[in-house]
């Protein structure tokens, strides 16, 4: 099928329903924090801020958001570090039992993730230790281990030896080698895996249900506990601002980058 | 943890000129952190669930250690257990049709369109990765509820003078767990869309092919690849969420993933929270190791590191 055919037409159609589908009730959502009305649902009732300014002097809400955020910074600092040397285990050294280990540590993708957080918890249990906030970190560095160790896998298995090869053969040692031959190489690949276990921390919400030592609160557990009263306007709020911080302050600062490394070159 | 790693002893000492044994060792003691990671908070976890799943449930959350059956006849002879395994695959098996029919097209007119700004329809369909999962869960109370956006124009176009119920019921779950999977099914279809030499659709239509028989014979089965990682990922995802279920679903509306919590916290039964944990382990195990035997997870990854 290519772009001329009236079956190219429906595609289309079909296409631009899947976006709709994806993003109207996004919309929708952002539109209702503006609302006028108390209540969190239609009709309009006029334009109003006053939503943002409610949720501004919610202790509770700018609590768990400063929880979630140090939650998703030491997540995304252990994971990515961990998980570049998993990587370079992975890709640039040979041992027995390699293929098995890369299976071990695609796991937590493939597993369901109500039964590992149940599992960490049972452990805990068992070992009558208490929840806590190191253990929550923890937790959280499985769940983003995976997807750190595949992107820096693939960006590490396309770089040529010869940089490395070369470092070493005019005498630096394995570390230096790897501190300033492969790790800028790698560069990209370590801010999108941080990037990305960043966003897995700061999003996740199923096994933080389970991990969460009690009295804490991350920004997705507490719209969760917000919305079991019902839907309100400073949820609709809440939401809003999470879509702008978790897309368009990203998309921004990647345009940036990009403009200025096109000004500049 | 990996500056500390790399400057121990073993490591040192490897270099290209040593010999393959001290290269097994420095693999070894990079691979150190996140092999104890993984083996104290998944693999042994896993070991004291089966462990548990055996224990006796004393109440009121204690667990006393006389080894029982009684969890495991509960889990077979409670018409309740088996009512919430046969939604969670209806509703799993539901979405990921659904994701899959959806998804297809859209990955589809991506791939292989000509429009000019192609990486925007590209980068939209990224996004929602990015975007919380409980904004876009909670955004559906705001487009399917009584004060809802469709029930709201259906209102005011007369053609309802009530609120339709279309929120608190599986459709509701399934819709809710399309719109969280969507996005996984598109990537994975995408990349291998993207992966597929051009010429060889070019060469079927050149020695004749008609394009949808050019799609049938030549693109759908190179696409193959990406569409079964993308149910296999979907159905995973889906029979394991319950979230969904809990924000979207009514009472009756639960999958397995709630019959988790609420064993644990509405219970209070450890044991019997490990058993169903365990054999919903066991089930999605058993899918995934089938894929594994049959097609291979290779594709999985290859779509997680684009």
């Amino acid at each position: 099928m290519t772009e001329a055919g009236g079956g190219w037409r429906g595609l289309v159609v079909v296409t631009l329903a899947v976006y709709l589908f994806l993003f109207a009730p996004l919309a929708t959502t952002a539109l209702l924090a503006f609302n006028g009305s108390t209540f969190g649902g239609f009709p309009l009732h006029g334009f109003t801020l006053h939503w943002f300014a409610v949720l501004a002097h919610n202790r509770v809400v700018i609590a768990a958001f400063r929880t979630s955020v140090l939650l998703a910074l030491a997540t995304a600092l252990l994971s990515t570090t961990c998980g570049i040397a998993t990587a370079v285990a992975l890709v640039r050294f040979e041992f027995p039992g390699k293929s098995w280990l890369r299976t071990l540590h695609m796991a937590p993708i493939l597993m369901p993730e109500t039964a590992l957080a149940l599992g960490l918890l049972l452990f805990l249990h068992m070992l009558s230790l208490p929840r806590s906030f190191a253990l929550l970190v923890l937790g959280h560095v499985v769940l983003s281990l995976p997807y750190v160790v595949l992107v820096v896998q693939a960006r590490l298995s396309g770089l040529t030896r010869s940089y490395e090869e070369a470092a070493q053969s005019l005498g630096a040692t394995p570390w230096q080698t790897f501190r300033e031959v492969t790790l800028p190489l790698l560069g990209p690949a370590v801010i999108a895996g941080g990037l990305l276990a960043f966003t897995i921390s700061f999003d996740n919400i199923t096994a933080t249900l389970f991990w969460r030592p009690a009295g804490i609160e991350t920004l997705p557990t507490q719209i969760y506990s917000m919305l079991h009263t019902s839907i309100s306007p400073e949820v609709n709020a809440l939401g809003m601002l999470m879509i702008i911080l978790t897309t368009v302050i990203p998309l921004l600062g990647a345009g940036g980058a990009l403009y200025f490394t096109r000004v500049r070159g | 943890m990996h500056a500390q790693a790399l400057s121990d002893a073993p490591l040192a000492r490897c270099s290209m000129t040593e010999l393959s044994a001290a290269r097994t060792r420095c693999g070894w003691w990079l691979l150190m952190p996140s092999v104890a990671l993984l083996g104290l908070f998944v693999m042994v976890p896993i070991a004291v669930m089966l462990a548990y799943s055996f224990l006796t449930d004393a109440g009121a959350g204690l667990v006393r250690a006389t080894p029982t059956l009684e969890n495991w006849s509960e889990l077979f002879t409670d018409p309740y257990y088996r009512i919430g395994l046969w939604q969670t695959v209806r509703v799993s098996c539901g979405a990921t049709v659904l994701c899959a029919l959806l998804g297809y097209p859209a990955s589809y007119v991506v791939a292989m369109t000509r429009f000019r700004h192609k990486w925007v329809l590209l980068l939209l369909l990224f996004l929602p990765f990015w975007i919380s999962f409980i904004i876009r869960t909670m955004s559906w109370i705001d487009v399917l509820g009584a004060q809802g956006a469709i029930n709201t124009l259906l209102r005011t176009l007369h053609v309802t003078s009530h609120p339709l119920p279309m929120l608190y019921n599986e459709a509701a779950v399934a819709v809710g767990t399309v719109h969280f999977l969507l996005p996984y099914m598109i990537l994975n279809i995408w990349v291998s869309l993207e992966g597929i030499d051009r010429n060889l659709i070019l060469a079927a239509r050149t020695l004749g092919c008609t394009p949808w028989r050019a799609f049938l014979e030549v693109t759908l089965p190179l696409s193959m690849p990406g569409l079964c990682a993308g149910l296999l990922l979907c159905f995973v995802l889906a029979a394991g969420s319950y979230l969904t279920a809990a924000i979207l679903g009514g009472p009756g509306n639960f999958m397995f993933g709630n019959l988790i919590y609420d064993a644990l916290n509405a219970e209070l039964s450890w044991p019997m929270a490990a058993t169903l944990s365990i054999i919903l382990l066991a089930v999605l195990g058993c899918v995934t190791g089938l894929y594994a035997r049959f097609i291979g997870l290779g594709q999985i990854y290859k779509g997680f590191s684009r």
